[in-house]
């Protein structure tokens, strides 16, 4: 499985996640330079995290624009994997490929910390490797994490399972105080309706390698070797 | 061609909660302005353009704030837009 991580100017998760896709779990990886735009031999395409473009204008607005994002929604298109992680997530609700927006942190702060979260109950390309349910703890680093989407978005992501993490306690209690950032429904991650995109706020690849005596976020790049 | 000037407002949707506003709120309360009842805090961009005439204008400013200026999702925008006498 060949994995291609986007550079932005001002990306600065790019090499973490090139160690986890290259040196962690094996598997040939390259970088992209947000100019480049033919990413056919990619079966996943990782749009990492930072702050690309300075985050003028609001966050991922402009990075929208680049030439690689258009070959990004296309390589999306063909049913390709394609993960967002934090200003990744903001770029993929700003260029539409999933639904909502990513704002101001309700309490303001930018967030810099390691949070629980719930697995989704159903079964996903993105998760197999977890139990259903499953509390697992990553690492979150963001002030605009707060997810925002109309009622009716709300309902058409629970109702298609397109919730796959959410912000709970270490037991897995999901509610208003388990919430770092005032997200809606404790959203923390979600997929387009037919799975092939994800979008999350926390960093899986900065949770990979027991060096950093944190490993939860291996199971999902483990869960895509295995999709 | 003409010239013009905008003055884009871009603003959060009434919906979107804005926890800065609430804050400046609170700070205006502790400087004593007990009558400020709420706060929101948008953006002021202003854009210099030329355009074939007002409507030209208009159209190309709808298209810049509804593809990169504003999210819709979150955020409403209006402008006003002035003809500079050209040099």
């Amino acid at each position: 499985m060949k994995f291609g991580i986007v550079v932005f100017p001002g990306s600065n998760c790019d090499r973490d996640v090139a160690y986890v896709t290259r040196d962690v779990i094996g598997q040939p990886t390259r970088m992209i330079w947000h100019q480049d735009t033919d990413l056919s031999d990619l079966d996943v395409v990782i749009v990492p995290g930072g702050f690309s473009y300075g985050d003028y204008l609001r966050c991922g607005a402009i990075a929208r624009f680049s030439p690689v994002m258009n070959s990004v929604i296309n390589h999306a298109q063909q049913g390709k994997w394609v993960l967002g992680i934090c200003n990744g997530f903001q770029i993929l609700t700003e260029v539409g490929l999933l639904p909502g927006a990513l704002t101001r942190n309700r309490d303001l702060h930018f967030i810099c910390d390691r949070v629980p979260l719930k697995i989704t109950p159903h079964r996903t390309p993105w998760t197999s490797q977890y139990d259903p349910d499953q509390v697992i703890t990553l690492p979150i680093a963001h002030g605009e994490g707060r997810y925002h989407a109309d009622a009716d978005t709300l309902k058409a992501l629970a109702d298609h399972d397109q919730i796959l993490f959410r912000y709970c306690d270490h037991e897995g209690a999901i509610d208003d105080t388990t919430n770092p950032n005032g997200s809606a429904s404790n959203i923390a991650g979600i997929t387009n309706p037919q799975g092939n995109i994800l979008g999350m706020m926390p960093h899986p690849e900065r949770a990979a390698d027991p060096v950093l005596n944190a490993t939860d976020g291996l199971g999902l790049f483990k869960s895509l070797l295995a999709a | 061609m003409a010239h013009f000037q905008a003055r884009i407002y871009v603003t959060l949707r009434p919906s979107v909660l804005d926890p800065a506003g609430v804050a400046v709120c609170s700070g205006l309360h502790q400087l004593g302005y007990e009558a400020v009842e709420s706060v929101r805090i948008g953006k002021y961009i202003e854009v210099a353009l030329d355009a074939a005439d007002q409507g030209d204008a208009e159209t190309q400013l709808d298209q810049m704030c509804d593809r990169l200026l504003a999210n819709p999702v979150i955020e409403n925008y209006r402008f006003e837009l002035n003809e500079l006498a050209s040099t």
